[in-house]
């Protein structure tokens, strides 16, 4: 499909704001997504992750602040603005009584210009199941579905909100290859996500909302500053744990291989989802153990 | 400024007439196609009045209570509740199962993908109306054919009369169908939409001359009833199917034709308006 050659970002917000009943929940978010981007959202349950995706998709009123998706206050958007658009919601309790090809056929309808439905059904890996009634499908079975759904009219931007929950390990890699295809056919994309993993593999950029609040905006590399990025060297001694972060861990290993030979020798690279606890910790302590044992768990 | 216009120029607006017409056609084939893969809906609202019309049609097989045709025979209980189910049908698949589906599609999220999608609102009301009628001519279908040849009910043979039975039957789902959208705004959530719809439906049935015959009522019933349109379409009904003879046990000793005509089109215009006005894909802030 044609590229837009301009560099007007695909989605801008300036000071965001959002209240419920009076209780701030958003308090002046900023950030862009650029033109064939991916950029992930990420932050603890209740930060705000997806009370901002839904403002940007249309469902919600903000309280204050300047938002553009598409060059389009969602706000104020129409059908046409809403044929550019791929959603992905977090996942809902339909009925379920059409097969996944009905469905997907349906949807299709619905564009100017779709894809192929059996191209889809392929890429979401559910040519077994296309003549399957959604409600007889997995929940994972049934979550690919709704990745399916969003990606059918062919959206300029896609908006994936924790799209593989209750994926198996297989379903992640094959929908990790789908957003990398979609990424190359120049999509934007704006992703949250509570696996860290996917967020590296798969994003340029990342913010993390904590409180409402963007305490972090960047490369998906560069996050939380080179200092969090300081590798750690761990061991034990006489049933001691020592921890030690230096930039030079080969040779720090070395001196201390040279007083004896160190047990559980560990030098670990700070990953995404060390240094987003880390990040969250900081910021919001009390948040940050419920999130710990929720990534945990996945 | 200019990558919009690039963008619409490149792709056709979704919003044509032509477009929201095909959309709504490809909503009526999947609405249809869903409904009847729900077993328990279609039970409730498409084979309840089947039901209902053999139970009545058995229970007073031997009852000679329901009036004489202009040859002096006795009109059978079959033949006495015939145009009462139509109307109830009518009334089922409009209006109950419309409000039922479309609160239950707010709260499990149905509506909400759509809202997301460019398919337009009137696609949407097309598709519900649009299965409205067919599954209430196919329900009618059967009642009649039902009447027909399990109870030997003689049918209209004028066409005159048929044509009167489709206006009174097209004008009647419109309007309950129109209805069934708007009601839809009033349970809380899915879960309580049949316990919510249902009470009025069944209290309407039973002042509006579906089951019990309307001028046994007392008149202050009568009138309260007069307001809503059941009570018309039912009379409608009877006009079709009923021997004229019994034309003069009606209130005010007519079928009132034209008093159908009038109460289902300000209902009709009622709800369209309040359709309107209430309907929303998803409620924002909630």
């Amino acid at each position: 499909m044609g590229r837009m050659t301009t560099s007007t970002p695909a989605v801008s917000v300036r000071g965001l704001r959002k209240n419920y009943h009076g209780v701030p929940v958003l308090r002046g978010l900023d950030f862009d997504i650029q033109r064939g981007e991916t950029f992930a959202l990420l932050g603890p349950n209740g930060a705000g992750k997806s009370t901002t995706i839904e403002i940007l998709e249309g469902y919600r009123d903000r309280t204050g602040g300047e938002v553009s998706v598409l060059g389009v206050d969602p706000q104020k958007g129409g059908l046409d603005w809403k044929a550019r658009l791929g959603i992905v919601l977090q996942s809902s309790g339909e009925q379920g009584a059409a097969t996944v090809r009905e469905q997907l056929i349906h949807f299709a309808g619905f564009y100017p210009n779709p894809r192929d439905v059996d191209e889809v059904i392929a890429s979401v890996g559910l040519e077994d199941k296309a003549g399957s009634l959604i409600r007889k499908l997995s929940g994972g079975q049934r979550r690919r579905v709704d990745v399916a759904l969003g990606i059918i009219g062919r959206p300029e931007l896609l908006f994936l909100d924790e799209p593989t929950t209750g994926f198996d390990p297989e379903a992640r890699r094959q929908f990790w290859t789908l957003i990398e295809r979609l990424k190359a056919e120049g999509a934007t994309i704006l992703l949250t996500t509570h696996y860290l993993d996917e967020a590296a593999q798969l994003s340029d950029r990342a913010g993390i909302v904590a409180d409402g609040q963007l305490v972090e905006l960047g490369p998906i590399d560069t996050i939380g500053g080179a200092e969090a990025r300081i590798p750690l060297v761990r061991w034990t001694r006489d049933g001691v744990v020592h921890e030690e972060r230096t930039e030079r861990p080969g040779e720090f290993v070395a001196r201390l291989a040279a007083g004896g030979e160190p047990e559980r020798l560990e030098i670990i690279r700070p990953s995404l989802e060390d240094i987003y606890l880390e990040l969250v910790a900081r910021d919001q302590p009390q948040l940050a153990t419920a999130t710990s044992a929720a990534t945990g768990k996945a | 400024m200019t990558t919009h216009d690039i963008a619409t120029t490149k792709t056709p607006s979704v919003v044509t007439p032509a477009r929201v017409l095909r959309n709504g056609f490809s909503r009526i084939r999947y609405e249809t196609l869903t409904y009847f893969r729900q077993g328990d809906v279609v039970f409730f609202t498409f084979l309840f009045p089947v039901v209902m019309l053999t139970i009545f049609s058995v229970a007073f097989s031997s009852s000679n209570f329901f009036g004489k045709d202009a040859a002096g025979h006795s009109v059978s209980a079959a033949a006495y509740y015939l145009p009462g189910m139509l109307a109830a049908g009518v009334l089922l698949s409009g209006l109950q199962n419309l409000a039922v589906d479309i609160a239950g599609e707010k709260s499990d999220g149905t509506l909400k993908r759509l809202a997301g999608t460019p398919l337009s609102v009137i696609s949407y009301f097309i598709g519900k109306i649009g299965r409205a009628l067919l599954t209430a001519i196919l329900q009618a279908a059967l009642l009649i054919l039902l009447a027909r040849v399990a109870f030997g009910v003689a049918l209209p043979t004028a066409p005159a009369t048929w044509l009167t039975f489709a206006w009174v039957f097209v004008l009647g789902v419109a309007t309950c169908a129109i209805l069934g959208i708007g009601l839809s705004a009033l349970p809380r959530s899915g879960k309580s939409a049949t316990a919510v719809i249902i009470p009025i439906v069944l209290v309407l049935q039973f002042i509006s001359g579906v089951y019990l015959a309307f001028t046994n009522l007392p008149t202050w019933l009568q009138n309260v009833a007069s307001i809503f349109p059941l009570k018309w379409l039912a009379q409608g009904m009877r006009s079709v199917f009923l021997p004229s003879t019994l034309e003069a046990a009606e209130a005010g000793g007519s079928w009132n034709l034209s008093g159908v005509a009038i109460v289902l089109a300000i209902w009709l215009v009622a709800g369209l308006l309040l359709a309107r006005l209430t309907f929303r894909w998803i409620r924002k802030d909630s």
